[in-house]
């Protein structure tokens, strides 16, 4: 605690400072206001400015009368409209799909009414009642006035001055020091963003034996029933049909060709009778690529365009993606079911920075 | 003076009136249901077959062949099936105006006879997909939530989630399935016409064919949230409607709130 008798003293230095408006912070008291607006030097004397003229009353009264009833009844209608949405709100339940979808409309439908009759009766109301006469009004300069700049440099240096700020280095430090941990926090919070991801983007739950499912039905299919050429359909990893998260990398399409009509690059070890397996996971942003054409073979990804060649191990032959989409090596097992021979050998969907 | 402006201000919006609905009268005219064919197959008749071969060798043998052989510019039709058939001609596509990857869906040509018997011809020469009988379509009893999740899985790629059709590469497209009958959906699924894949009945099964028939057909009978449908291709259209109708309305809001008064302006002056 400092002496009392220092800052009793201070004060009364600014008070020095000449007359007039001095550290005016806020918004002026009404009776100032206009001083603070209108000062035209040609006012002077602190005279108030002449009264600005403004017509008392619309033009046409009985046209005014008119707009007024409408204006009351939008704002009427708006708050019935807002009493409204809290009734929908409060009384329509929402525990259907329909009730929320009635729920969505009584709430949207109330709430733009409130505002759409506010907005027209508020404009009706600034178009036909309010007086259509400009006023111009000079605001005075922002910067404050040498006096007043000074006053403050001086109130400021004084105040640092018998804070002891400036006197007491180890204060000041320690204060700073005090502070420097609490900008750091939020940097070391980032840690929680969660684990990283490890090798987790490398692998699928495709192992060596799982059974391909056909998605939707979940049936294992043999090549005898997968046999017409130009057949296409979605595989899953049997054990994870409903693994919504393990799906999201590891669906698949097998297509059944002709005889001969697959070719390298297309690994044909990993192909059963002419069926291979590809990921359906785009290799560039990861849209569900599965538009095949049995016509010309083209894998279409429907997001961006992206065409994959179907027996050339879905090389990229259009579109944005940057690599093929990684062919599932498939055979068969002693039931005759296809199987998958091993995971993915490379990373499924987009790319990322450690790929490479 | 104010009232040249409200006759004025009455007139912008009758245009704006007239612009929907002659955009609503062309969106029904471009989205107008289709004809449906019904097709009722039964053992076919020798008479029927010969008939059939008239048909075939007068409107179908200058691009297939004379035997259906297939020729240079269209594909063999023996053992294709009379399910191909019947998909081709009952949606006309076939006979094609012109020779090309891809026919769109049209009238037939032929009277319902005549594609019965063409079909039965070109059966005739060899096996292949059969056309379903109206039982082997019928969606009664059929689960149609797994109908989706199959239409999810292997369809709505191209088809679009709601059987809107869709686009595919190289200026080819998946036809909307709006007009689709049980059958020719079911012999389309059997047979993978054009550049669609078959999905063989040991790869989806009859039944399955049935659920997904089923998830077709009952979406059309959906309501349509506002009531315009916007062609039913999800969320660009809605976005595109909402945005243009919400700046519409606002440059209409703000040209009323900023128009001059000019009643009262003249009496102030």
């Amino acid at each position: 605690m400092s002496d009392p008798t220092t800052p009793a003293g201070l004060p009364e230095e600014p008070s020095d400072a000449p007359a007039g408006p001095h550290r005016v912070i806020g918004t002026p008291p009404p009776a100032q206001a206009r001083t603070m607006l209108g000062d035209r030097p040609d006012s002077g004397d602190g005279n108030m400015p002449a009264p600005r003229e403004l017509p008392p009353d619309p033009p046409d009264p009985r046209k005014a009368k008119n707009v007024e009833r409408i204006v009351v009844l939008l704002f009427t209608l708006a708050f019935v409209a807002g009493v409204g949405f809290i009734a929908a709100y409060v009384g329509l339940e929402v525990h259907s799909v329909d009730a929320v979808l009635r729920s969505n409309l009584a709430l949207g439908l109330s709430m733009s009414v409130v505002f759409l009759a506010l907005a027209v009766g508020a404009t009706l109301w600034v178009r036909y009642l309010m007086p259509h006469v400009e006023l111009s009004e000079d605001r005075h300069v922002l910067r404050s006035s040498p006096e007043d700049r000074k006053a403050f440099a001086e109130t400021f240096a004084e105040g640092a001055e018998t804070s002891q700020f400036t006197k007491r280095p180890m204060l000041r430090r320690t204060l700073i020091a005090a502070t420097l941990p609490l900008v750091a926090a939020p940097i070391v919070l980032l840690r929680d963003m969660g684990p990283l991801p490890g090798t987790s983007l490398r692998h699928t739950v495709w192992r060596k034996g799982t059974r391909l499912l056909t998605y939707g039905s979940n049936r294992p299919i043999t090549p005898g029933e997968f046999s017409s050429a130009g057949g296409m359909i979605t595989v899953v990893p049997e054990g994870y049909q409903d693994d919504q998260n393990a799906l999201a990398a590891a669906t698949a399409i097998i297509i059944k060709f002709q005889p001969g009509v697959l070719q390298a690059p297309t690994v044909m070890n990993w192909t059963v009778d002419g069926i291979v397996a590809y990921s359906k996971i785009c290799t560039h942003v990861g849209c569900p690529a599965a538009l095949y054409e049995q016509t010309t073979h083209h894998i279409l990804c429907p997001c961006h365009q992206s065409t994959f060649d179907a027996p050339r191990g879905a090389l990229v032959l259009f579109g944005p993606a940057p690599r093929p989409l990684p062919q599932l090596p498939i055979t068969v097992n002693s039931q005759g079911f296809l199987v998958a021979q091993s995971d993915f050998h490379e990373p499924v969907g987009p790319s990322f920075w450690e790929r490479g | 003076m104010s009232f040249t402006w409200r006759r004025r201000r009455a007139a912008s919006y009758v245009v704006v009136l007239l612009g929907l609905v002659l955009v609503g009268a062309l969106y029904a005219t471009i989205t107008g249901i289709g004809e449906s064919a019904a097709a009722t197959p039964s053992t076919p008749s020798s008479a029927q077959i010969a008939k059939g071969r008239q048909i075939f060798q007068q409107t179908c043998s200058s691009c297939h062949g004379l035997q259906a052989q297939g020729t240079a510019v269209a594909p063999s039709l023996i053992g294709v099936g009379s399910a191909a058939v019947d998909f081709q001609v009952s949606t006309g596509r076939m006979p094609a105006k012109e020779p090309g990857a891809e026919n769109d869906r049209k009238p037939p040509a032929l009277t319902e006879d005549e594609q019965h018997a063409v079909t039965a011809y070109v059966a005739s020469l060899a096996g292949g997909p059969a056309m379903p009988t109206p039982a082997e379509v019928s969606t009664t009893g059929a689960n149609t939530g797994l109908g989706q999740q199959l239409f999810n899985a292997d369809c709505a790629q191209c088809h679009n989630f709601d059987g809107a059709g869709g686009a595919l590469t190289q200026g080819k497209s998946a036809p909307a399935l709006t007009a689709s009958t049980p059958t020719q959906m079911y012999e389309a699924m059997l047979t993978g016409p054009e550049a669609m894949p078959v999905f063989n009945n040991t790869t989806i099964t009859p039944q399955e064919k049935r659920d997904i028939i089923s998830f077709v057909t009952g979406t059309r009978a959906e309501p349509n949230p506002g009531g315009f449908s916007l062609g039913r291709v999800g969320p660009v259209t809605e976005g595109l409607v909402a945005f243009l109708g919400l700046l519409l309305f606002m440059v209409l809001a703000s040209m009323w709130i900023t128009a001059k008064h000019r009643k009262t302006e003249t009496t102030d002056e």
